[in-house]
């Protein structure tokens, strides 16, 4: 194997595993901003000891993400010396925006988020809060900005320098606005976020239906799963309406991916496959069952308009089609799927039967999955449609990679990165299992000697009185007073 | 445009060494802290070093992430040929850091006492490996790598020459002495004692070191002296430099350890301003000095330069100010608790 394809390897292995961690950290983000401020206009201890539950789940979830992440800020130069020099101009500032305005924001108020609840007031906390969800959705907006640049290049001229002898050819910027916002960077910003309010939503329900199986923590089991419940339904409604436009934006700006997309070999009605496999020696979908002008109508709201396909494009610029393709309808039946169960859920939530449908609550607690897949899925469809090049219609990958490092260097490290991330993502799965299994410690199990598991079961007993009440009426049980009660019964 | 290009460089080239002396410094005596974390007795002791660094070492990680952005935008050439050349040494650094992280991370989540173990030794490895790496990178940039085209021609164990390799070590115990003098500030009691020995100890092998490495550079880097003959007042800084490595002792004999923090974060400024210096105007130097690469031919267009100089303009305010509001919530002496590590 050859050093640009170990490259491609590496790339795909620690980005994919980075990406695992940013979704749920913009998505929980928002939902610890919500519980704090919740607990500060309520003083219902009740949100406190819920965001206190979420922050330390989210701690672990960032401190993963940055770890993984100074990788991939290293790599550009590492793997893709030729690429470095060809965007730095354009690519790097975004970069170094993303350090200077998010992670320091972030990591800073991270401090204060996790170890800082007895050190500052409530509302400064509170503050911290909103400062670290604010942070690492810069984060995402510089890290687009840059990936979209790549997709869909504008701002720039091509310029031709001789350095120290050498002759090279560089992107440089014109217009930092159009480099910023460039064709596909405000579409793609928002499928990412949606993206990750998805997951954020599901997380969440995964962790308490599994509390309102076990019938533990049940009341703020129950208040968490309604919420994430709203918000997972939204953003996943919102994912189809803006997922049609971004695939307008796609076909517009970058119409070889959209082709491979839909296995759209021949120019001409596109027909919109709903499963099959895409074969490039006979240039067309087996084993499918595809909507007759269906993309056609999609992209033109015309059944029979014209879409182009891949024989548009000379061979060597078109990318593979089996990998994006597969990805894509991947992707898009799981939005669907995030659609039904959550509408169904919705119904069930309306008619107050949700709780008591132990199969639903089930198909919840492993849903999170999807999320989690869709997420990655969309990336390796966005990634691997824009091949063969690195930089849409400028530089091809095969023509990107650091001449100076031998495969064996690269295999080296892809080896050494497989085992490192082999063991923190066991790690990581087990210390997630752990704080679940610990639970939140509600306001009258803040109770630090006994049997925790004890007094979470009993206090979990004593909650079921209170099922479907409202905030307010349960609270008299809640609040610190009845502690001492707890207290005699263990 | 309101700066020429040469002068947008060389700001862009000052403003590179703000970002590692940054890194340098306040990092510094976190991998400090890593450095001597196994010469504690017990497992609160252990817990105390953590903590001590447990609020602000991400963020202070932060200052090498955004150095590395920062380069790529700023001086691509440079970026791409040093990562590139540098490939397996990295690939080593990046391993020590994420090591380190997670140490830091997992350690104190279960009780046993192996698990606990691991950790320990995987933080303080983790941490020396990466403050050794950091030596031998600035080492090699002293004296010079080889490169053709701007591509680098050498290999990885043509990085582990002697002058290389005694910064690494040199490096290890600036920052383990700086770690120390950190952690005699937030320590109390039996701890505390046992932190005020190393710091005698951390310092004695510094000094050691400095007058061999200082030796070492006078002789084998012919670059770095011919810089102050053309700039005579970059002499000043050698002078503060050493005023402030005196002053460490001094600081620490009279029970003045954050006069002596304060002197040794400014040895570490010093240290890298006369890198600068010594490595000024390359950004890359070459054994042969024809393929050196320069702060102006390895820069970025004037356009991106003043468009980062704006957002440097807009964002380092708050990042200090933040900063400086997050070191004063955690102020004063570790108490272990609920949040702790």
């Amino acid at each position: 194997m050859d050093t640009v394809l170990l490259s491609r390897l590496q790339f795909a292995l620690t980005v994919m595993f980075h990406y695992l961690f940013p979704p749920l950290t913009i998505g929980l983000g928002v939902v610890l901003v919500v519980l704090e401020g919740l607990y500060l206009k309520t003083k219902d201890l009740q949100y406190e000891a819920a965001a206190r539950f979420w922050t330390k789940i989210f701690a672990l979830n960032f401190a993963m993400g940055v770890v993984t992440g100074i990788v991939m800020e290293f790599q550009f130069g590492t793997n893709w010396s030729i690429y470095s020099r060809f965007v730095g101009d354009v690519f790097g500032s975004a970069l170094a925006a993303e350090g200077i305005f998010a992670f320091f924001l972030e990591s800073g108020f991270l401090a204060v988020l996790v170890f800082g609840w007895d050190r500052v007031s409530a509302k400064m906390h509170f503050f911290a809060t909103c400062m670290v969800a604010l942070g690492s959705i810069f984060s995402s907006v510089w890290i687009v900005v840059a990936n979209s640049w790549q997709q869909t290049p504008r701002g720039f001229h091509i310029v031709r320098n001789t350095v120290g002898g050498v002759e090279q050819i560089r992107a440089e910027i014109v217009n930092f606005w159009e480099v910023l916002i460039n064709y596909s960077t405000v579409h793609r910003l928002l499928h990412v976020w949606i993206g990750a309010f998805i997951l954020g939503a599901f997380f969440v329900m995964s962790i308490t239906a599994f509390y309102i199986l076990k019938k533990r923590h049940e009341d703020f089991a129950r208040k968490s799963f309604g919420a994430a419940l709203w918000v997972g339904a939204i953003s996943s409604v919102l994912a189809l309406i803006q997922g049609d436009l971004q695939a307008k934006n796609v076909y517009q700006h970058q119409p070889a991916k959209l082709a491979a997309f839909e296995g759209h070999y021949k120019t001409g009605r596109g027909d919109l496959h709903l499963f099959g496999v895409p074969s490039d020696a006979e240039q067309r979908v087996k084993y499918g069952l595809a909507i007759p002008g269906g993309l056609s109508l999609l992209l033109h709201r015309d059944a029979n308009a014209t879409v182009t396909g891949l024989d548009a494009f000379p061979p060597d610029e078109r990318p593979p089609v089996l990998i994006p393709f597969m990805s894509f309808h991947i992707m898009v039946a799981l939005g669907v799927y995030f659609i039904a169960l959550t509408l169904l859920a919705l119904v069930y939530w309306w008619r107050g039967t949700l709780f008591d449908r132990r199969w639903l609550m089930w198909i919840f607690v492993f849903s999170v999955i999807g999320p989690y897949v869709a997420n990655q899925l969309g990336w390796v469809a966005a990634e691997v449609g824009r091949q063969p090049w690195i930089v849409q219609g400028l530089l091809k990958t095969s023509e990107a990679y650091s001449p100076s490092v031998s495969a064996q260097q690269v295999l080296g490290s892809i080896i050494m990165f497989g085992l490192i991330y082999a063991l923190l993502f066991a790690i990581f799965l087990y210390l997630l299992n752990a704080k679940i299994q610990q639970g939140p410690e509600l306001p009258e199990a803040v109770v630090p000697a006994g049997p925790v598991e004890h007094g979470y079961l009993e206090s979990a007993a004593q909650l079921t009185d209170h099922a479907g009440e409202s905030m307010t009426d349960a609270r008299g049980k809640l609040t610190r007073e009845t502690r001492p009660e707890s207290d005699g019964k263990e | 445009m309101w700066f020429a290009y040469e002068t947008l460089c060389v700001i862009w080239f000052v403003l590179l060494g703000i970002l590692l002396t940054g890194y340098a410094v306040l990092d510094g005596f976190d991998l400090g802290v890593g450095i001597l974390h196994l010469t504690t007795r017990d497992d609160r002791e252990r817990r105390i070093l953590l903590n001590s660094i447990g609020p602000v070492w991400d963020g202070n990680e932060v200052w090498l992430v955004t150095f590395g952005g920062a380069m790529l935008a700023a001086f691509p050439n440079a970026y791409a040929t040093i990562f590139s050349g540098f490939y397996t040494a990295f690939m080593l650094l990046l391993f020590a850091l994420i090591f380190r992280a997670v140490s830091i991370e997992f350690r104190s989540k279960t009780q046993s006492a192996i698990w606990r173990r691991v950790w320990d030794i995987g933080f303080s490895v983790g941490s020396t490996l990466a403050t050794f790496l950091f030596g031998v990178a600035v080492g090699n940039a002293m004296i010079g790598i080889p490169i053709t085209n701007m591509e680098f021609t050498g290999n990885f164990w043509g990085l582990l020459r002697p002058y290389p390799l005694l910064v690494g070590v040199f490096a290890v115990a600036l920052f383990a002495m700086h770690g120390a003098i950190y952690l005699y500030l937030k320590t109390e009691g039996k701890l505390q004692e046992h932190v005020h020995s190393w710091m005698w100890r951390g310092f004695g092998i510094f000094l050691v070191l400095y007058m061999l490495t200082t030796i070492y550079t006078l002789a084998a880097v012919p670059a770095a002296v011919r810089n102050f003959q053309d700039h005579a007042w970059a002499w000043i800084v050698v002078v503060l430099n050493v005023l402030a490595i005196a002053n460490i002792p001094r600081s620490i004999y009279h029970q003045k350890p954050l006069q002596a923090f304060v002197s040794s974060a400014l040895t570490i400024v010093g240290f890298i301003f006369l890198f600068s210096i010594a490595l000024y105007p390359n950004m890359v130097t070459a054994v042969d000095p024809a393929e050196s690469m320069t702060i102006f031919n390895s820069a970025s267009s004037a356009k991106t330069l003043f468009i980062m100089l704006i957002i440097a303009a807009l964002g380092m305010p708050f990042v200090l100010a933040y900063t400086a509001v997050i070191y004063w919530v955690f102020r004063g002496k570790v108490q272990l608790g609920e949040h702790s590590y």
